[in-house]
């Protein structure tokens, strides 16, 4: 090969402004396109909802139309049976968020798919059968949570470590889990089959033995805060 | 110039004076980090194994967190290895380089240390900023970020205060403005919010951008001076197809970030920019390929380093298999949706990670191995050069059998775990039983085992290679194009 100057489409002045020009134009895309979605993500935005809807029965199945699984929204259904205001509703999910963070969950779960997996995942957590019942399914992981050594749930001989959670942080924890529930992941998991959380029919009510009380005597309907 | 064949750091300048420190403590980074990955892959096969003392979770975020580190302290290492040759002039600065090094090398023993020994705390901001932060690859605490920071700001002053003084190549300038961009974004990294979707979308600023996007190109002009260095291909070619290879690199890196967009919250439109650009995204990594193996064609495989040259085709091959080829497979929405979070995802983070950065390390690592012995002779026919050779052949037959035994744990995982059952809790541990992923696991384990035989061999080479060599190194002569 010469030495003399190289053809035009292999010459370096060329390649350096086409890298200058690709990288700004898909910087100038990249940018358009994370403001348009800060619209869909914050709290009370397109798929993610408002901290407050941990005060409703937050479901998941399969939508006809889009074809995918996505979060359905139901009556009333407080957590820990008391109704709370935005603020407060906030407030308690950030605190879960902080002990999920603190204890480093991520470290052996996935939150949405990411993380690590050596665990289940936590997106529909708040949505899981193996929770038993609708009826005992928040103490029952506000047991879990705080000492989950004792509680083996697979053949693996695989279980949680006790990680030093107060009662408080793992109700915080709770609300955490449901109100993630409720983001509209656009199908993932999917197939995925909820914890049933139908009513009971009124006949059978007399029959539910489990009902835990907190469900029965903070159920503050008439203050509900308006649903994003 | 000292005695052929006997460590002396008079061989070197400044700035590798200091490679040679970053070098260490990344090559020390690296065996705590095979050293935490084996406890945390035996955990998969038998869990009471540290439990409650070391747990999984422990063991996997020092992993992973020496992973990060010992690859930036090796970055940082080739660049001030090859900063004075670049730029013409000593390192401006250097002192407070050096001082720099201390603290941030501080201040890494402290974090790791406080994650074996604290692990965790309170749910309070408090702990974010003092213990860790809970969140995959940048577990470091706030107070970490800020010296990083700080740090990384007297990085970048060097860098580019040292060119300036001297003369901007090429490679130069690229470099300095991919580290602003790298760094900037870790900026990305540091906040808190309660709103885990917000959370991800910009972690993951941080973690695609790095790895996809800029990493690639601090990789694109460390290799480019390697390829001038040891082969001797002449500074117009390889400067061409670094700009190559940068039009490339971001104009599918940076939209490409939409691959992780798919399932977090973000809107449907991600699915179609996100497996489109991703899609693209080997492109760069096949000419990257083509660049290496075209530049060695023509120079006969003539190097003055076999075993540097070695590690540099195995990045090259290791970014196209494992970033390219691994990370095509699961890109599209498609498939993303069922291998999203299983074992294909770790079979392609050990495979890119390994194949891509830390094989671009350990080429450096022998370069300057070379340099610090006086230049020895490091061509065909060194003495005892079995030891780089099973090195290499021991670390990768254990990474491959790793990566194959994870990606069939991964099929099954998905098949079975998210296909039929769906992802529920029992669904997850249908899957994990399955006699397919068990076997996954017990393979793996063996993988790990040869690759640590590997870096231990690796380790022990670093530290002799050239010692019995009395041969100055083989002189390149000039390229035949
Ligand atoms: C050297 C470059 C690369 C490295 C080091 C790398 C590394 C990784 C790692 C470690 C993860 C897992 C992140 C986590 O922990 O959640 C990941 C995820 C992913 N990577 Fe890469 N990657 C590279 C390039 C690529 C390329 C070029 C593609 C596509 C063509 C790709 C596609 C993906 C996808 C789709 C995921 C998400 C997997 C999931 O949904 O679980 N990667 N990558
Ligand atoms: C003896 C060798 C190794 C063993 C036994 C090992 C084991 C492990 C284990 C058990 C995990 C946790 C996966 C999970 O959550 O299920 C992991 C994660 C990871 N390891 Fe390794 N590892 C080894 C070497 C390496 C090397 C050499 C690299 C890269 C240079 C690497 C990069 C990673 C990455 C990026 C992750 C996170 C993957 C993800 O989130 O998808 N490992 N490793
Ligand atoms: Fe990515």
């Amino acid at each position: 090969m010469s030495q003399s100057q190289p053809v035009w489409w292999a010459s370096e002045s060329l390649w350096r402004k086409v890298a200058i020009w690709v990288t700004g134009g898909s910087l100038v895309a990249l940018i358009f396109l994370t403001f348009d979605t800060m619209a869909y993500i914050k709290a009370g935005g397109i798929n993610v909802p408002a901290y407050s809807i941990i005060n409703k029965r937050v479901g998941y199945e399969f939508n006809e139309e889009h074809n995918r699984y996505e979060p359905v929204i139901g009556p009333d259904e407080p957590l820990f049976g008391k109704m709370l205001s935005e603020e407060e509703a906030k407030e308690l999910v950030s605190k879960g968020k902080l002990n999920v963070q603190a204890k480093n969950c991520m470290g052996c779960h996935t939150l949405m798919g990411n993380g690590s997996y050596y665990a289940p995942d936590l997106t529909k957590s708040w949505l899981d059968p193996a929770w038993g019942s609708k009826e005992i399914r928040e103490d029952q992981m506000v047991a879990f949570i705080m000492d989950p050594s004792d509680k083996l749930h697979n053949g693996l001989g695989r279980k949680m470590p006790r990680l030093g959670i107060t009662e408080e942080e793992a109700r915080a924890t709770v609300a955490f889990l449901k109100w993630m529930s409720a983001i509209n992941t656009m199908g993932f998991p999917h197939n995925f089959k909820a914890i049933d959380q139908s009513d009971p029919e009124p006949s059978a009510s007399a029959t539910v033995v489990e009902t835990v009380d907190v469900m029965d005597t903070g159920g503050a309907a008439d203050n509900a805060p308006a649903q994003q | 110039m000292a005695t052929l064949g006997v460590f002396d750091t008079a061989n070197l300048n400044g700035g590798q004076k200091l490679a040679i420190k970053y070098f260490s403590v990344a090559l020390a980074l690296f065996g705590a980090q095979v050293l935490f990955g084996m406890f945390a892959a035996f955990q998969y096969i038998a869990p009471d194994f540290l439990y409650e003392v070391l747990d999984f979770s422990v063991n996997r975020t020092v992993h992973v967190n020496a992973l990060v580190v010992w690859l930036l302290y090796g970055f940082l290492g080739g660049v001030y290895w090859i900063l004075e040759d670049e730029a013409g002039v000593p390192v401006v600065g250097l002192g407070l380089a050096n001082l720099i090094f201390w603290i941030l090398t501080l201040a890494v023993v402290i974090v790791v240390l406080v994650y074996i020994l604290v692990q965790v705390g309170p749910a309070d901001i408090k702990s974010i900023w003092l213990i860790m932060e809970g969140r995959e690859y940048i577990e470091a605490p706030r107070w970490a970020d800020i010296g990083i920071v700080v740090s990384v700001l007297v990085f970048f002053f060097n860098v580019a205060a040292t060119f300036s003084k001297g003369k901007y190549t090429g490679i130069g300038g690229v470099l300095v403005l991919d580290l602003l961009a790298l760094f900037g974004l870790y900026l990305a990294g540091m906040f808190y919010t309660p709103n885990v979707s917000v959370d991800q979308f910009w972690w993951w600023w941080v973690i695609h951008m790095w790895v996809e996007a800029t990493w690639e190109v601090i990789v694109g002009c460390i290799m480019a001076y390697m390829l001038i260095q040891t082969l001797g291909v002449r500074r117009k070619i390889v400067e061409t197809w670094l700009y190559i290879e940068v039009a490339m690199l971001f104009g599918s890196g940076i939209l490409g970030l939409g691959h992780h967009y798919f399932w977090i919250g973000t809107p449907q439109y991600w699915l179609a920019i996100g497996g489109f650009f991703s899609a693209l995204e080997p492109v760069p990594l096949v000419a990257m390929v083509v660049h290496a193996v075209f530049d060695s064609g023509v120079h006969k495989l003539k190097s003055n380093n076999h075993p540097a040259l070695a590690w540099t085709i195995a990045q090259a091959a290791g970014n196209l298999f494992g970033a390219g080829v691994w990370g095509f497979m699961h890109t599209l929405p498609q498939i993303n949706l069922y291998t999203h979070g299983t074992q294909w995802t770790t079979s392609h983070g050990h495979l890119a990670f390994y194949g891509a950065y830390a094989t671009a390390v350990i080429a450096f690592f022998y370069l300057a191995a070379q340099k610090s012995r006086g230049n020895v002779w490091m061509s065909g026919g060194l003495v005892g050069d079995w030891k780089w050779k099973w090195a290499l052949a021991f670390q990768w037959i254990g990474m491959l059998a790793m990566v194959m035994a994870l990606l069939i744990a991964g099929y099954e995982q998905s098949q079975v775990e998210r296909a039929m059952e769906g992802a529920t809790w029992m669904g997850y541990f249908a899957g994990q039983s399955h006699p397919w992923f068990i076997q996954g696991m017990n393979w793996r384990m063996v993988g790990g085992w040869f690759f640590s035989l590997g870096y231990v061999l690796l380790v022990w080479d670093i530290l002799t290679i050239g010692k019995r060599e009395t041969r100055p190194s083989q002189v390149l002569a000039p390229a035949a194009h």
